[in-house]
């Protein structure tokens, strides 16, 4: 092995011994010397993951949290430099965290947070202005070949649980009362200007908005959703910004 | 391109970099509407690329907006210039694209190694001094210099432990990297002033035996006191505190040899209010004016 695959093996394994050839001038201990190295690489991975998911870290207590993530970090340390990315599968290794299966609304949890990430960084789009989507809406010659592009930061989650409310509960003072936590919701995040927002949506039209995303027409989408508040819908995503380009589909 | 007939000027070389002989600060987060509201009195801002290797959103807003009244610092912390594999072109291309975007005065990376294989450490780590690895540093340094069309600047590392099998003093190394490519030196005072305690060397000695000619800007940061399993100190260059007066002394020392260059003062762990980083960097723009009326 090489110098650098024995030295990064030990930092991400504490189980190792530290790596043969290392010395300190004064001839101390070089484990003590590459415990700096091995707490470096390690604590900068767990900070990076809490903050990334700070509702998560609240839901299980900070100590409960590093001592996960530092699991995580080791079974499944960065690919790439980019650390905005790291912990993309956080969540699925929170799902079969054994230790943590008796609150099992925190994987989804983690899933929300990480969408929020993913919003925060999108790419930018210009939103449709809302009178065009309204002329747009008004035409009944092309109705039905309408279709919305959605901005790049939009996206759904469907979940068990009441992760909207979980999450949004951690935002000022954390308390889950009164919180139906097995009650299911269906989140959607995206990127207003600047700002990550999150909303709970009713199935049906988080079904409809999936179908747009898919680029199926509007009224397809309405009508291959189950029932929801179609008005209200779109007046959400109008109103937040989320609509970025209208398209007219050729019907077969 | 770079006249050589002034030997008696020492600062020809800083010209490699546009960056203004002022004070900067490493630009936060939280600190972009205050940065955008109050438009402070720096020399310029500096930022680590990485971050901004996304495609959208307040990042780039904000820096766009920041870039448009200050000079910029774009500053590496990922390519792993000193690994045994090849460099990442993938993030390379990432480099040039981020440096076209915002056209910054400068460009600088690590002497460090930070991936191997597939996996990304997230620490600038160690490098042993041999010629294996002298060849290796300068053939990544030329390919990021012909990728990018500019001179980059090189950092000297803090480091907590040596390796065996080095067989080239650490200053000596640069000092040779630096003839052999033609990149310029980022010298960091807090990394020299680290390693010196850590690895028992003098100081001004080592400064002296680097080619200072090269420096195309300046790190002064805060470190962390531990000691290592004899009892010696074991300085952590954890950017987490104010500039220590061991390292301001160096710096005047610094300055003393080569005159006024951009100087960033770096804080990435415990940020502290704006106002903090700024008496700082009015700290060292002091120095930086004595300096400058010296020469």
């Amino acid at each position: 092995m090489s110098t650098q695959a024995d030295f990064a093996a030990a930092l991400l394994n504490a189980q190792l011994p530290y790596p043969k050839g290392l010395c300190s001038r004064n001839g101390a201990d070089p484990s003590r010397r590459f415990a700096v190295y091995r707490n470096n690489v390690q604590s900068s991975l767990i900070n990076a993951l809490a903050d990334s998911y700070p509702v998560v870290l609240q839901l299980v207590g900070e100590e409960f949290f590093r001592a996960m993530a530092a699991i995580f970090v080791q079974s499944q340390p960065p690919h790439s430099p980019l650390m905005s990315r790291y912990g993309e599968d956080f969540a699925d290794f929170i799902a079969e965290f054994e230790p943590i299966a008796g609150v099992p609304y925190v994987a989804d949890v983690a899933r929300l947070e990480h969408l929020r990430t993913v919003a925060y960084h999108a790419a930018d789009a210009q939103p449709i202005r809302p009178e065009q989507v309204s002329a747009a809406l008004a035409d009944p010659q092309s109705l039905s070949e309408l279709c919305f592009e959605l901005h790049p930061s939009l996206h759904l989650l469907d979940s068990a649980f009441a992760v909207v409310a979980i999450w949004a509960a951690h935002q000022q003072e954390p308390t889950l009362a009164g919180i139906g936590l097995n009650q299911g919701q269906h989140a959607l995040v995206l990127r207003n200007g600047l700002d990550v927002e999150v909303f709970a949506l009713e199935a049906g039209a988080s079904v409809f908005i999936g179908h747009l995303i898919q680029g199926s027409p509007l009224l397809a989408a309405a009508e291959n959703s189950p029932p929801f508040d179609l008005a209200q819908t779109l007046a959400l995503l109008i109103a937040h910004n989320a609509i970025t380009q209208l398209n007219y589909k050729e019907l077969p | 391109m770079f006249s050589h007939h002034e030997p008696s000027l020492p600062r020809t070389q800083a010209a490699r970099t546009e960056l203004p002989a002022r004070a900067g600060l490493g630009l936060k987060t939280g600190h972009f509407l205050e940065v955008l509201g109050s438009v402070p009195d720096l020399g310029f801002f500096e930022v680590h690329a990485e971050n901004y290797m996304v495609a959208g959103g307040p990042f780039h807003h904000f820096l766009g907006l920041i870039r448009q009244q200050f000079p910029l610092s774009l500053h590496g912390v990922g390519l792993s210039i000193g690994g045994e594999g090849p460099l990442d072109s993938q993030h390379l291309n990432r480099l040039a694209e981020l440096i076209e975007r915002y056209q910054p005065q400068a460009f600088s990376e690590h002497l460090a190694w930070s991936t191997h294989g597939p996996v990304f450490l997230n620490d600038l780590l160690p490098l042993a001094y041999d010629t294996p690895t002298l060849n290796r540093v300068c053939a990544h340094i030329d390919q990021v210099q012909n990728t990018l069309k500019r001179p980059m600047l090189l950092e000297n590392p803090a480091t907590y432990l040596g390796f065996e099998h080095s067989t080239i003093d650490e200053a000596e190394f640069i000092a040779e990297v630096i003839r052999r490519s033609g990149c310029g030196l980022l010298l960091d005072v807090n990394n020299v002033y680290v390693s010196c305690i850590n690895h028992q060397r003098d100081p001004l000695a080592y400064l002296d035996a680097l080619p200072l000619h090269a420096v195309g800007e300046i790190h002064l940061a805060g470190f962390a006191e531990d000691c290592d399993n004899l009892g010696d100190r074991l300085l952590i260059d954890d950017h987490g505190a104010p500039i220590d007066q061991s390292v301001w002394d160096l710096y005047r020392q610094v300055l003393q040899r080569i005159g006024p260059v951009a100087t960033l003062i770096e804080r990435d762990n415990q940020v502290p209010a704006f106002d903090v980083l700024l008496a700082e960097a009015q700290q060292a723009e002091t120095l930086l004016r004595q300096a400058e009326r010296a020469a």
